[in-house]
């Protein structure tokens, strides 16, 4: 029971970062049909430039400055890149994207060092909140359930509730009628790109401290963040957080049950010992198989439902 | 003679392929320098396995983010087929041993073709993505087939050739290699002009129409896709055959962007395209990277640099001048790119300059480096020297811009004329 509450609630946070990552990402696939490989970028950025930051004026600043930067970048790339590749077909600009991954890889490394940074969580959230059966709850991770969860809100009420909202919804299925209407579509594509990237910085800003700010993060979440969308399905922000909340859940409770397919074979009286065929795929133990599992999902589930979860249309 | 003039190109370039590594044969010892031979080995077998994806991006329309999959069994399949020739499991000419590395390239291409290909465009490139994280995450599980993180080494001398050559030195596997490089890449040639080659093509353009002719566009990627497979196999197989080892990188994502890179850049719409992206790739790779530790970025950028302006490729680039050659102008292109050439170097040395500046600061410092331009010693943390390479950067840009206007008009002019008289633009 305790390992089961604990690893629910890291679970959830995980599962709520990722789903800050991800609903720009889907918005972005969505609408624009980039697939964009620089969206995990944004997230190592937004953790680098809090990093920067918080030296010079604190963790508080850098929750709003670092964001708004990302924001920046994530507007020049749409303006004066994607904007011209977009002529040459989605390939191109998924390329596009693929090559500035690998490029603010490189910068980034060149910036900051090979190795990681101490990009620390602040003295104020420094502490357990509470604790469960001995094991301690730190207080920074409920501050990010709860900006993640403030954010949600933030992007459900603005996407539903406002104008702009509601005209970016409608670019999303029918962008040339909404051209038609009068809208700047352009403009709303370098807005929901920008917004997007700012809310993966934001990410990077809270998630750096919680795992490690270093040149290699981005290509880690990257594919994870991927699998999350496809997941979750084109066009859909509720497929989305259900799909960030079950990965985040499934990768944390796979690290926790230590059992393989030979434990299981064990319970119905078949002993697999090292001369059974496929002894070594029977063997194997969940935790190592964890990082593989959204993997495994995202490749069934395209193959067998390519919408995904709650998509209103095919990958 | 027939033969000759309809296959000069190729006879051209095996000519120069079998010359190029004696202009670094160390004449006063007779010996070759390892270094080329193996640098152009591996430019051999990178090239094949370019090829073998262009067989699915350029000409099926399939972006794959896991080509290296395939590639990477392949070496496994040949590594293991040649340990178990050593133990006297079976016997087999060792020219033959990239065959396995293809068998098995074909065998897994099918198997997971058969998933991928379910799907095309986006979904299809997430699938090869997820497949190749897979299979380069049970490669560090399954120690019997992958050998965990030391990988499987092999001792390529068997004793088993067919012409009763050793394959001791790196000059007898170059030849090997590129033997099997022509084979390869011939083969492939010729499969762009079969049936299924030009259905790929169609279904690529539009694979709706491609339907309503009566194929089954699943059926004709999952054809390619086995096909390419084969041949990422046998660069596989040669990769193992050079350098004696296999280890699950050989799987990885790093090596399915390498070919994308070299594909890309090459040019993905003619057939030799990523053979001339590649050379430029592994030169980048292996000479830039013995200097610099920022290669990748330089591959990045120019890698953008051909996304943003010139999507054809090399290749492309260098097919846009037959026109022009038609109407036997092309000398009137001399000038214009002779004063186009310094501004564009301009701007290069600008970027190098700050680029290694940069990294010097960080990551050079880091390893105690010092930072030197023909031997003279340079302070990294100087104004001068940064407001040398912003110059270079920025002015030279300007420069480029206007260069790259008169260019322009003159190609413009050029082109038009071509039209007029009547040459296919």
């Amino acid at each position: 029971m305790e390992v089961f509450i604990v690893s629910l609630l890291n679970g959830l946070v995980y599962g709520m970062l990722l789903f800050m990552l991800a609903s720009g990402l889907t918005l972005i696939l969505s609408m624009m049909g980039v697939l964009n490989f620089a969206h995990a970028s944004a997230y190592m950025l937004g953790a680098y430039f809090a990093y920067t930051i918080s030296l010079y004026v604190g963790f508080w600043p850098a929750l709003i400055i670092a964001p708004i930067l990302c924001g920046f970048v994530g507007a020049a790339i749409e303006m004066w890149g994607l904007r011209r590749v977009h002529r040459n077909g989605h390939i191109a600009e998924l390329l596009f994207t693929f090559g500035l991954a690998l490029i603010i890889e490189k910068g980034v490394q060149m910036g900051w060092g090979l190795l990681p940074v101490p990009y620390r969580v602040p003295a104020l959230l420094d502490f357990p909140l509470f604790s469960i059966y001995g094991t301690n709850f730190p207080a920074y991770r409920a501050f990010m359930l709860l900006i993640s969860g403030m954010m949600f809100g933030a992007i459900w009420l603005g996407l539903t509730r406002t104008r702009i909202g509601l005209v970016i919804q409608a670019a999303l299925t029918h962008p040339e009628m909404v051209g038609a209407l009068g809208h700047n579509v352009p403009r709303i594509f370098t807005l929901v790109f920008a917004a997007g990237t700012a809310l993966a910085g934001l990410a990077g800003v809270i998630g750096g401290n919680y795992q490690v700010t270093e040149p290699a993060m981005a290509f880690t979440m990257g594919p994870i963040v991927f699998v999350v969308v496809v997941f979750g399905g084109l066009g859909s922000l509720t497929g989305c957080f259900i799909a960030s909340i079950l990965m985040g859940l499934i990768q944390t409770f796979a690290v926790v049950f230590d059992v393989s397919l030979a434990d299981l074979l064990a319970k119905i009286g078949f002993i697999v010992t090292a001369k059974t065929p496929l002894a070594e795929v029977l063997t194997v133990t969940l935790p190592r198989i964890g990082a593989l599992l959204p993997f495994l999902m995202m490749v069934l589930i395209l193959v067998f439902r390519p919408r995904g979860l709650m998509g209103t249309r095919d990958t | 003679m027939s033969f000759v003039r309809r296959n000069w190109l190729w006879l051209l370039a095996a000519v120069i392929l079998l010359a190029v590594p004696f202009l670094f044969y160390d004449w006063t010892k007779g010996r070759h320098s390892g270094f080329a031979l193996t640098l152009l080995s591996e430019i051999g077998v990178m090239a094949i396995f370019a090829l073998s994806f262009n067989m699915l991006m350029g000409q099926a329309g399939l972006l794959s983010f896991g080509h290296a999959v395939l590639f990477g069994l392949g070496s496994y399949c040949t590594a293991h087929a040649i340990n178990a020739v050593k133990a006297g499991t079976f016997w087999m000419p060792i020219e033959l041993v990239p065959l396995v590395g293809g068998l098995g390239g074909l065998v897994f291409g099918y198997l997971l073709g058969w998933l991928a290909t379910k799907q095309r465009a986006t979904a299809f490139a997430m699938i090869t993505m997820g497949l190749g994280e897979l299979v380069s995450a049970a490669a560090l599980m399954f120690m019997a087939f992958f050998g965990g993180e030391g990988g499987i080494s092999i001792d390529r001398v068997m004793g088993t050739s067919l012409f009763g050559i050793s394959y001791a030195t790196p000059w007898q596997v170059y030849c090997l290699v590129l033997i099997w490089a022509f084979i390869a890449a011939s083969l492939m040639k010729l499969q762009t002009e079969t049936p299924l080659g030009r259905i790929a093509n169609a279904t690529r353009d539009n694979f709706e129409r491609a339907q309503f002719v009566g194929y089954d566009p699943r059926i004709v990627r999952l054809m390619q896709f086995t096909l390419s497979g084969f041949f990422a196999g046998i660069a596989g197989g040669l990769y193992v055959m050079i350098y004696e080892i296999v280890t699950f990188d050989t799987l990885g994502a790093a090596k399915s962007a390498n070919a994308l890179l070299a594909a890309y850049i090459g040019g993905a719409g003619g057939f030799f395209g990523p053979i001339l992206g590649t050379i430029v790739v592994v030169l980048l790779q292996s000479g830039v990277s013995l200097i610099s530790s920022a290669w990748l970025l330089y591959v990045g950028v120019l890698f953008i640099v051909m996304v943003m302006f010139a999507p054809v490729g090399l290749i492309g680039l260098i097919g846009m001048h037959t026109p022009i050659r038609r109407i036997g102008r092309l000398g009137e292109l001399v000038v214009p790119y002779l004063r186009a050439f310094p501004a564009a170097l301009s701007v290069m040395l600008g970027f190098v300059l700050m680029v290694e500046l940069a990294s010097n600061i960080t990551i050079g410092a880091a390893q105690g480096k010092k930072f030197a331009i023909a031997g003279m010693l340079i302070n990294t943390g100087s104004p001068v020297i940064w407001g040398i390479g912003l110059l270079g950067l920025i002015g030279g840009g300007f420069w480029l811009r206007i260069e790259a206007r008169r260019f322009r008009r003159r190609w413009d002019a050029l082109i038009e004329d071509a039209k007029r008289q009547g040459v296919v633009v």
